[in-house]
C-alpha cells in the first residue's frame, strides 16, 4: 500500500531547502542589478524611480553600438563557420574511416575541457609568431575554434540516432554524394545543427577571456566593452545594460526550452 | 569520365572531404597554437618580448621563485576548497531536481543566471560587496553599522564569486546522474536497517561516481584557470595562476615563463581529464559494459556540455 514509505510527503526535506537557497542565492545579484538600473541617482542608495539609465544606454553610449555591432558579426561569421565545419566533421567522423579520423576525435575534444586562458594565450602567441595583426579576424578565427566542439559533438550526438541503411537506401536508388546529403542527411539532422548554431551565437556573445587576448584596437566586443565600464569608470548605465542582456538570455533560454526537455529526457 | 573508386578508397575520399576541413582548422588554431606555448617554454626570453632560438630550463626554473610559488599554492588551495563547496552545494540541488516533478522549470531556474554573460555577473557581485555596494549601504541604513566594511578585495570574496559563477557547472551532471539513479535501490537500503543518510552515501554515492568526477573536473578546472574572479573582485593577495599568465605575456613580457605556467594548467587539466575518464571507464566495467575511451570521454562531456551553453 504504501509505496514510496520513505520519502518525505510533508513537504519538508533538505534537499529541498538547499535548492531553494540555492536559487536565490544565484538570482539575488540579478535582481539587485535590475532593481538599481531604475534608480535615478547613481549609488546604492534609493532615490526614485527613473528610465534615465536606459535613455543614457540607447542615446548616448555610440561605443557601446558599435561593440554591439562588433560582437553580432563575429558571434554570426564564426557561427556560421563553425556550424558548417562541425557538421560535415561530424558526418565523416561517423560514417567513414579515413586518415587522422582518431586525431580530428580528440583533438576536438580539448579546447571544451582546456581552461579559457590556454586557449586565448596559446592563440595570442601563436598570431604574433606568424605575425598576423590582432583585429576582428583573429577574433573570428578564436570565436569558431572554441564554437567548433559544440557542434560537432551536437551533430555526432544526433546522428548516433540516424540510421545509415537510409543513406544506403537512397544511394541504391540513383542518388549522388550531393543529393544523399542535401536531401537525406541535412533534413535529418537539421535540429541538431540548428541548436548547435544557436549555441554557437550564445557562446560567441558571451566570451570574454579569449576575446581578450586576441582583440585589437577598434574591434573591441560587447563583453570587452562591458569589461572596460567595470574597470574604468562604473556607470549605472551598466546596470540597464545588464538588464538587456539578462533579457537577451532568457529569450535564448526560452527558445532552447524544447531542446533542454529532449536533453534532460533522454541524458 | 569518373573513375570508380573502390570502396576503401571511396570512404578515405569521402571521410577526409567531411572531416578534413575541421581537422585543418584545429591544427592551425589548436595544435600548433599549443605547440608552440611548448617550444617556448623551453626557449630563452627575448628582450622585447618573444623568444630567443636557444633551449633553457631557465623558464621552469623561475617557478619555484617563492614569489610564485605562493601564488602556485593560493591557486590550489583557492581551487579546492571553491570545487569542494561547489559540489557539497550541488550533490542535495541535483538531489531535489531529480526528485521534482517540475524538472524543465527547474533546470530554467539554473540555467537562466548561468547563461548571463559572466563580467555582469561579476559586476553584480561588485555592486553588492564594495564599500558602498548594496550590504553596506542596507546596514548602515537600517543603523547596524557607522562605515562600510570591508567584504571585497579579498580572499573571501574571490572564493563566494567563484562558487557563484560555478555552481551550476557542478549541479547540472550532478541532477543527470542522480536522475537516472534507481530510487527504489534507497528504500531497500532503509529495509535493510540502514538511516536515510546513510543509504544515500552507501548505496547513491557508488552508482553516482562518474557524475561526480564529471562535476569535479569540470568546476575545478575553469576554477583553476580562473582569471577575471581574482582580477576584478580579489585583494593584492588574490593573484592565481591565470593573472601571471597574463601579466607576463601583456606586462612583463616574459613569454616562456608564461608559457611554462601555460603548460603547468594544461598537464594538471590533463591529468584531471584522464581521471575522470577512467572513473567513468571502471564504473561501465562494473556495469559490464565496454566503453573505449574516446566513448567515455564523449559520454562525459556530453553529460555535461549539453545542458549548458557557456564556456
Amino acid at each position: 500500500m504504501n509505496y514510496h514509505k520513505y520519502s518525505s510527503k510533508s513537504g519538508f526535506s533538505f534537499s529541498y531547502v538547499m535548492l531553494a537557497l540555492v536559487i536565490v542565492f544565484l538570482f539575488i545579484p540579478l535582481f539587485v542589478v535590475v532593481f538599481f538600473s531604475f534608480n535615478s541617482a547613481k549609488g546604492m542608495q534609493w532615490d526614485h524611480a527613473s528610465l534615465i539609465w536606459y535613455q543614457r544606454l540607447i542615446f548616448e553610449s555610440p561605443s557601446l553600438w558599435s561593440a554591439f555591432r562588433n560582437s553580432l558579426i563575429i558571434a554570426l561569421t564564426s557561427s556560421v563557420t563553425a556550424t558548417v565545419l562541425g557538421s560535415l566533421a561530424a558526418i565523416g567522423i561517423k560514417w567513414y574511416r579515413f586518415h587522422g579520423r582518431s586525431y580530428i576525435t580528440t583533438v576536438s575534444y580539448l579546447p571544451m575541457v582546456l581552461p579559457e586562458v590556454i586557449i586565448g594565450i596559446s592563440m595570442l602567441i601563436f598570431f604574433s609568431a606568424v605575425k598576423v595583426r590582432l583585429g576582428m579576424f583573429t577574433i573570428f578565427a578564436a570565436h569558431t575554434t572554441f564554437n567548433l566542439p559544440f557542434v560537432f559533438m551536437m551533430v555526432s550526438a544526433r546522428l548516433d540516432e540516424f540510421d545509415y541503411s537510409t543513406v544506403e537506401a537512397a544511394r541504391d536508388l540513383g542518388a549522388n554524394e550531393r543529393q544523399t546529403l542535401t536531401k537525406v542527411i541535412i533534413p535529418t539532422i537539421i535540429p541538431a545543427v540548428l541548436s548547435g548554431f544557436l549555441m554557437c551565437i550564445t557562446m560567441s556573445l558571451e566570451d570574454f577571456v579569449i576575446t581578450f587576448f586576441v582583440s585589437g584596437p577598434g574591434s573591441g566586443t560587447l563583453p570587452l566593452y562591458v569589461y572596460s565600464m567595470i574597470r574604468y569608470g562604473v556607470s549605472p548605465v551598466i546596470n540597464a545594460l545588464s538588464f538587456v542582456m539578462i533579457l537577451g538570455t532568457m529569450v535564448i533560454a526560452f527558445i532552447f526550452r524544447k531542446f533542454l526537455k529532449t536533453v534532460a529526457a533522454s541524458s | 569520365m569518373k573513375k570508380i573508386l573502390k570502396p576503401r578508397e571511396r570512404e578515405q575520399l569521402l571521410g577526409t572531404m567531411y572531416g578534413g576541413p575541421m581537422g585543418l582548422w584545429f591544427t592551425l588554431f589548436f595544435t600548433v597554437p599549443l605547440g608552440i606555448i611548448i617550444l617556448y617554454s623551453f626557449m630563452k626570453r627575448g628582450l622585447y618580448g618573444g623568444v630567443e632560438w636557444e633551449f633553457t630550463l631557465d623558464a621552469y626554473r623561475q617557478m619555484f621563485n617563492p614569489s610564485f610559488a605562493m601564488v602556485v599554492v593560493r591557486t590550489l588551495w583557492i581551487s579546492v576548497l571553491s570545487t569542494f563547496l561547489c559540489i557539497l552545494i550541488a550533490i542535495p540541488c541535483g538531489y531535489a531536481m531529480a526528485k521534482s516533478k517540475h524538472q524543465t522549470f527547474l533546470l530554467f531556474l539554473i540555467i537562466i543566471p548561468f547563461w548571463t554573460n559572466s563580467l555582469i555577473r561579476i559586476y553584480a557581485w561588485i555592486s553588492i560587496l564594495s564599500t558602498e555596494g548594496f550590504i553596506n549601504s542596507l546596514l548602515m541604513r537600517i543603523g547596524l553599522i557607522d562605515s562600510g566594511l570591508k567584504l571585497i578585495y579579498n580572499n573571501g570574496a574571490v572564493v563566494l564569486v567563484l562558487i557563484y559563477m560555478y555552481l551550476p557547472f557542478a549541479i547540472l551532471p550532478l541532477f543527470t546522474t542522480i536522475d537516472k539513479f534507481d530510487f527504489s535501490l534507497l528504500d531497500a537500503a532503509r529495509d535493510l536497517g540502514a538511516t536515510k543518510l546513510g543509504a544515500i552515501v552507501k548505496v547513491m554515492f557508488p552508482n553516482i561516481r562518474s557524475g561526480l568526477s564529471t562535476a569535479f573536473i569540470f568546476t575545478f578546472i575553469p576554477i583553476f584557470g580562473a582569471y577575471t574572479v581574482p582580477l576584478l573582485v580579489g585583494g593584492k593577495d588574490s593573484t592565481m595562476i591565470g593573472n601571471i599568465i597574463v601579466d607576463q605575456v601583456s606586462k612583463t613580457r616574459n613569454w616562456p615563463l608564461a608559457s611554462a605556467f601555460s603548460m603547468i594548467l594544461t598537464l594538471i587539466s590533463l591529468v584531471g581529464v584522464f581521471w575522470m575518464l577512467y572513473n567513468g571507464k571502471r564504473e561501465q566495467m562494473q556495469k559490464g559494459s565496454k566503453k573505449t575511451t574516446q566513448q567515455a570521454l564523449e559520454h562525459n562531456i556530453k553529460a555535461h556540455h549539453s545542458l549548458r551553453g557557456t564556456k
